[in-house]
């Protein structure tokens, strides 16, 4: 049990640490052109990755699951009509829940 | 910029960000009640989600307990998947412009929601208003489902009946879109860093993936480093940012 205390309160101090580390770094370092791209593409990648990885895969295998896939399509043609973001994201989840409700998922 | 002119601006960035936070911190129920079938207490299980407040690397040191031991690799592959939010903040620290003891809270704030709210804004003021409305809303509603989950809530209902597993990436989806119509560039590095992040998916634990994608953001950053700055190449007297 002590042990399973060291690991939780050493994983929350490692994760502030490395939040706090990226809002520390001297804005100078990123003055460099390709560092700064890297800062400013950074959020792109891994919210793309993100959105990608939440979709279709559950754990380390990949797989389509009607509901969220209909959600996501919905998003996608909520912000192609140019939707405000929360109707973006109420298309996305009455979809998702209607589609499941009807036994699809 | 006066302050009705930044009110007006925060507006949005402040309904967005509490709504996002709102949904998106449901899923607590599901870490709360994930942790403490794993074998955590719920007092640890509140614990992480309050302290370490990121939640790929608390479903890691979960997995890792339930996975039976093994507590130091667990406790380093749930701090590696924290580095995302390094990179994030790499991004956020311009934007917030935070010092002192105002940057070690915005800090704990860091997360895949409050960036990608505090980057869909226009400008700083908005940014913040958003960054620190997605905070809030996120970490009290996290935090709340996160005990409800451990206490055995989360068997009473499943959000998925009301479709909420999709709110985090309709979010991200759409807090990302301008950017992503913006130009080549990023529509280039937002499709290779998903790509990067599926095909990897079945070779490494849950959470690598994502951080694997910020390859794709090295990769444009390297391509379009002629066309970054207009003309002058090497920094000339009026370089300097406007």
């Amino acid at each position: 049990m002590t042990g399973t205390w060291i690991a939780v309160l050493v994983t929350a101090a490692g994760c502030y640490g490395l939040k706090l580390a990226g809002l520390t770094v001297p804005q100078r370092l990123l003055a460099h052109p390709v560092s700064r791209r890297f800062a400013e593409f950074v959020p792109v990648a891994l919210l793309a990755a993100l959105t990608a990885v939440q979709t279709v895969a559950s754990g380390r295998s990949l797989h389509a699951d009607p509901p969220q896939l209909a959600g996501m399509g919905a998003a996608v043609v909520a912000l192609l009509a140019r939707a405000p973001f929360l109707a973006v994201v109420v298309a996305a989840a009455a979809t998702a829940a209607a589609v499941r409700a009807l036994g699809l998922g | 910029m006066t302050d009705q002119a930044a009110a007006g601006a925060a507006a949005s960035p402040v309904r967005d960000g509490l709504t996002l936070g709102l949904a998106v911190g449901t899923s607590g129920l599901a870490f709360g009640a994930a942790a403490v079938s794993s074998g955590l207490s719920v007092a640890q299980t509140c614990a992480l989600s309050l302290l370490a407040y990121t939640g790929a690397s608390q479903f890691a040191l979960a997995g890792a307990v339930a996975a039976g031991g093994g507590l130091a690799a667990g406790t380093a592959s749930a701090i590696l998947l924290g580095s995302r939010n390094t990179l994030y903040g790499l991004r956020l620290a311009s934007l917030l412009r935070v010092r002192g003891p105002g940057r070690l809270l915005a800090a704990h704030g860091v997360t895949d929601e409050s960036t990608a709210v505090a980057l869909a804004q226009p400008d700083g003021a908005s940014a913040r208003a958003g960054f620190r409305a997605t905070f809030a809303s996120l970490y009290l509603t996290w935090n709340l489902s996160t005990a409800l989950g451990a206490l055995g809530a989360g068997r009473v209902g499943s959000p998925q009946s009301l479709g909420l597993e999709v709110v985090g990436p309709a979010a991200f989806l759409a807090l990302i879109w301008p950017r992503l119509r913006a130009g080549a560039a990023e529509r280039g590095v937002g499709l290779l860093g998903a790509a990067i992040a599926l095909a990897a998916t079945p070779l490494w634990p849950p959470g690598v993936p994502v951080i694997l994608a910020a390859a794709a953001a090295l990769a444009g950053a390297l391509a379009t480093r002629p066309a970054s700055r207009p003309a002058a190449p090497e920094a000339g007297p009026q370089s300097g940012p406007p």
